[in-house]
């Protein structure tokens, strides 16, 4: 029963990386493009603990910390810059 | 013993992340996540001019239930309006007056409020007084008002401000 | 049993954070879009990681609980986020459906909900 509800959860969160991607581009403004990084970068971490529970690997998980570290302080470095136009003070 | 441990709070949440971390429990990693947890606070005590005082620790157990409820009541909510579709969605920027004071929990009163439904709170007014929340779909803002101040405001207050002034 | 509950969690997980992407691309205005990853595509990433935990603690016999870590992480990063890039939107006037606080200033303020538009930090 996993091994058919993983291919499923596959397709949901490759959509889902598309729909941001496309918000990705189409933007209108700065902070919809941020957004959408923001919405990538956790729906990386979807895909990376998926594939740790499909091929039985507990390594993806260290990569998938990484990514939520590295992503909120992109995020938070983004909006420091579009608040200030400046990062660091 | 507040000159030698004085963040004791803090001290455990450290130990308790450093195990999560290793993912291990031995009395090895036990010792360094404690010596680690000794130590950070000395380190980063800049930020922490006050120790945390929680003073109702019940309150604060049945505070966390309502939140886990809401966060899950929350995501249902929004994923039906989005489901719904855009035209049906009556958007709307809401004024919360606060009436917290502490720095810890006005941040835990806007985080609370992102996660429940409907609403995700978007600006701190300067003199921390008022909290701009935007509701997705609404067309009674006094009761998003009502129900934040009543449902996450009063415990908050209970919690981190009972007798502070 | 076990395997029930984990096809259950990842495909719940899967499916949440499916419509918080789909929230984004399909609203209408920032403010909107905003609601869509902070709280769908949040919950549906706790549900996979928790998979993940159930999973690993099954399979190795040993109580896996890091995965926890970043559930935790997730849920406390997130509304800081959608509250920043609210905070960075309303200082650039990112177009809203809703009036914002700065166009509601302009007409005299109702009792009680006197507002200050200067974003301050």
């Amino acid at each position: 029963m996993l091994m058919t509800v993983i291919p499923i959860a596959y397709a949901l969160v490759s959509l889902a990386f598309l729909l941001s991607f496309w918000r990705l581009i189409i933007g209108p403004d700065a902070p919809d493009r941020i957004l959408a990084l923001d919405t990538l970068y956790v729906n990386t971490l979807a895909l990376l603990v998926l594939l740790g529970i499909h091929l039985g690997n507990a390594i993806y998980f260290e990569a998938a910390l990484l990514i939520a570290m590295m992503g909120f302080v992109g995020t938070i470095a983004l909006c420091k810059y579009l608040l200030r136009g400046d990062i660091i003070e | 013993m507040r000159r030698f441990l004085p963040h004791p709070l803090l001290t455990l949440t450290l130990i308790i992340l450093w195990l999560l971390l290793v993912n291990q429990l031995s009395a090895g990693h036990l010792v360094l996540g404690a010596l680690l947890g000794w130590l950070i606070p000395f380190a980063t005590s800049g930020f922490w001019p006050e120790a945390i005082r929680i003073r109702h620790p019940l309150t604060l157990l049945h505070y966390l239930v309502i939140f886990l409820y809401d966060i899950v009541r929350g995501s249902f909510h929004v994923a039906y309006l989005i489901l719904l579709g855009p035209a049906r969605l009556r958007p709307a920027f809401v004024q919360v007056p606060v009436a917290l004071k502490t720095e810890l929990a006005i941040s835990l009163l806007a985080n609370t409020i992102s996660l429940t439904p409907g609403t995700v709170s978007v600006l701190l007014s300067e003199d921390k007084r008022t909290l701009i929340v935007h509701t997705l779909d609404t067309d009674d803002a006094e009761a998003v008002v009502a129900d934040i101040k009543q449902r996450y405001e009063a415990p908050l207050k209970k919690i981190f401000e009972e007798g502070v002034e | 049993m076990i395997d029930i509950l984990l096809s259950f969690l990842i495909l719940t997980g899967a499916i949440f954070t499916f419509i918080g992407s789909l929230g984004l691309a399909r609203l209408r205005d920032f403010y909107s879009r905003l609601h869509g990853p902070t709280k769908a595509t949040t919950l549906g990433v706790g549900c996979l990681l928790i998979a993940s935990a159930v999973y690993f603690s099954v399979r190795d016999e040993g109580i896996s609980l890091h995965e926890v870590l970043v559930t935790l992480f997730l849920f406390i990063t997130a509304p800081v986020s959608a509250h920043l890039l609210g905070k960075a939107a309303l200082h650039l006037k990112v177009k809203s459906l809703a009036a914002t606080p700065e166009q509601e200033n302009d007409t005299p303020p109702s009792p009680g909900q006197v507002f200050r538009p200067t974003v301050h930090d």
